[in-house]
């Protein structure tokens, strides 16, 4: 068992709600899932700058020693570093080198991604998440089944630009997909099956699929339970294997797109009263794209 | 009429408050404020009540009910009257998975659609949805009827029993062992009182529907098959 939310707003007037409203919805999925918990914010962002959110100790001094142009922004065990597009290479070989403990945990324009164990509350409090805005959210609670209660084995995982995945099930097949998956270029930071999910998509991605084709070509691949939760840069996707074994209820209003494990997630979300609540049928791919 | 908002009673308070009840109480009309979605809303009644649910329920509402009338008004979660024995429950919006599983009894009326398993394993209760149901609905279905206005989904009626399966609309695949059946007398006018008794009083011809059921085949010892044991 796993908790699940997501919220894509689609009126800017809530973007500086997004944080406050997605940590909500996030501790009430304690119940299923107390052992760790992690969210993704697609926040402010250029096409000039690259953001890179890393993890560990010793943050302090990591954006002063990566050079003038390097801002980094420290949140607990987080710290998100932003920097010209063009030193990219350069930044990640600094990191490789000089500072190998430290995990990047998502890469992009706007997004920033944080994960860290212990009860979903408590996690989002410790970044700060209710103080953030952005356009996009996505968050998970995790009560581990296939691998270790670690910061690893967090979600959401990110394996592509401004991607990112979460993920409630189990994946049979995880160890032959990432067989393939590796030959084509994605490294792996755990053995988490749900990294393997989101390393398929980057993949998919990566050879011209849109989002709402990856996740087709997911249905074919994909062996075993899963309801997952999807964002890119602009985009926000929802899909749910043709058992719909995992739960899932979505709402739609005018103003967002909401989704959670159970409803109770979505409870205090404004206008909730008058949301258009559904679940989302099994083994179709349920999409929105900002404009 | 008893009036209790889960914004400051627990739930556990609510539902012992509603076992308590004995058969013969006055408090018959109970309305619950604010359920946000809560699981095991008015669970285990066993009382002639009416138990009003104020917006949407979690996961098994209203299961193991008897006799009492569970009225959803909002959509319902996961099992809702999984394993009622008699009663009424009614959703009026939609109903998650595996509505009534396992049901023994009683009238459970869906508004709107349910998903995927509704009826799975029913065994004795009448279900009727208004909207459409779901994949693998009425799975190992044994008893019962289960009356869809709307459309099924894949493999309605897998390895179904003795249940009757009335679908107005279209059916996506019949599961194994489930075939249509010719609508005869006695299901027209079974099917013509559950349309009643969910308030749809003559405005649906039952002429409309098809009836599914077992063909009898996956269940029974066939001496052909012996080989297979």
């Amino acid at each position: 068992m796993c908790g699940i939310v997501g919220l894509f707003l689609k009126d800017p007037e809530l973007e500086p709600q997004l944080g406050s409203l997605l940590a909500g919805m996030l501790e009430v999925m304690s119940d299923r899932g107390p052992d760790s918990a992690g969210f993704a914010v697609y926040g402010e962002g250029t096409s000039e700058r690259l953001k890179l959110t890393v993890r560990g100790v010793r943050l302090d001094e990591v954006a002063e020693a990566l050079g003038p142009e390097v801002e980094g922004r420290l949140r607990d065990t987080h710290l998100v570093l932003s920097f010209p597009r063009a030193s990219e290479a350069e930044v990640r070989a600094w990191l490789a080198v000089e500072r190998p403990d430290l995990a990047v945990t998502g890469a992009g324009e706007r997004i920033e991604i944080y994960k860290d164990v212990g009860l979903p509350a408590a996690v989002a409090r410790r970044f700060d998440l209710p103080g953030m805005s952005g356009t996009h959210g996505i968050g998970h609670t995790r009560m581990a089944t296939e691998s270790a209660v670690t910061v690893d084995g967090a979600h959401p995982f990110s394996t592509g630009a401004d991607q990112c995945l979460v993920h409630n099930g189990s994946l049979s097949n995880h160890r032959s997909l990432r067989r393939v998956l590796e030959p084509a270029g994605m490294t792996f930071t755990s053995d988490n099956d749900s990294e393997v999910a989101a390393a398929y998509l980057s993949v998919r991605m990566r050879e011209g699929a849109s989002l709402p084709e990856a996740l087709e070509a997911g249905l074919k691949d994909f062996d075993g339970f899963y309801t997952l939760v999807v964002g890119s840069r602009d985009g926000f996707a929802v899909m749910r294997d043709p058992v719909s074994c995992k739960p899932a209820v979505m709402a739609e209003t005018d103003r967002y797109v909401a989704f959670g494990s159970e409803y109770r997630a979505l409870v205090d979300l404004p206008g909730i009263e008058a949301a258009r609540v559904f679940e989302p049928e099994p083994a179709r791919v349920y999409a929105w794209e900002r404009r | 009429m008893q009036v209790v908002d889960l914004a400051e009673t627990r739930l556990r308070d609510l539902n012992a408050r509603l076992h308590a009840l004995s058969a013969d109480t006055n408090e018959t009309l109970w309305r619950v404020e604010n359920p946000n979605g809560q699981h095991a809303l008015a669970v285990g009644l066993d009382a002639p009540i009416t138990v009003e649910i104020a917006g949407h329920a979690g996961y098994y509402c209203a299961s193991m009910n008897m006799q009492a009338t569970v009225i959803v008004e909002g959509n319902a979660g996961v099992g809702v009257a999984e394993n009622m024995m008699s009663g009424l429950v009614h959703v009026k919006g939609d109903a998650s998975q595996s509505a009534g599983a396992t049901a023994h009894g009683g009238l459970l009326v869906i508004d709107g659609s349910a998903s995927a398993r509704c009826g799975i394993s029913m065994k004795g209760v009448d279900i009727v949805v208004k909207g459409s149901i779901g994949p693998m609905s009425a799975f190992m279905a044994q008893a019962g009827a289960l009356v869809v206005l709307g459309d099924a989904g894949e493999a309605l009626g897998d390895s179904i029993y003795e249940a009757r399966l009335y679908v107005r609309g279209d059916v996506k695949s019949l599961g194994a062992d489930c075939v249509e059946k010719t609508m005869r007398e006695e299901h027209r006018s079974e099917l013509r009182q559950l349309l009643d008794a969910a308030g749809l009083d003559g405005s649906v011809s039952v002429d409309a529907f098809k009836r599914y059921g077992s063909a009898r085949q996956l269940y029974n010892f066939h001496v052909d098959n012996a080989a297979a044991y």
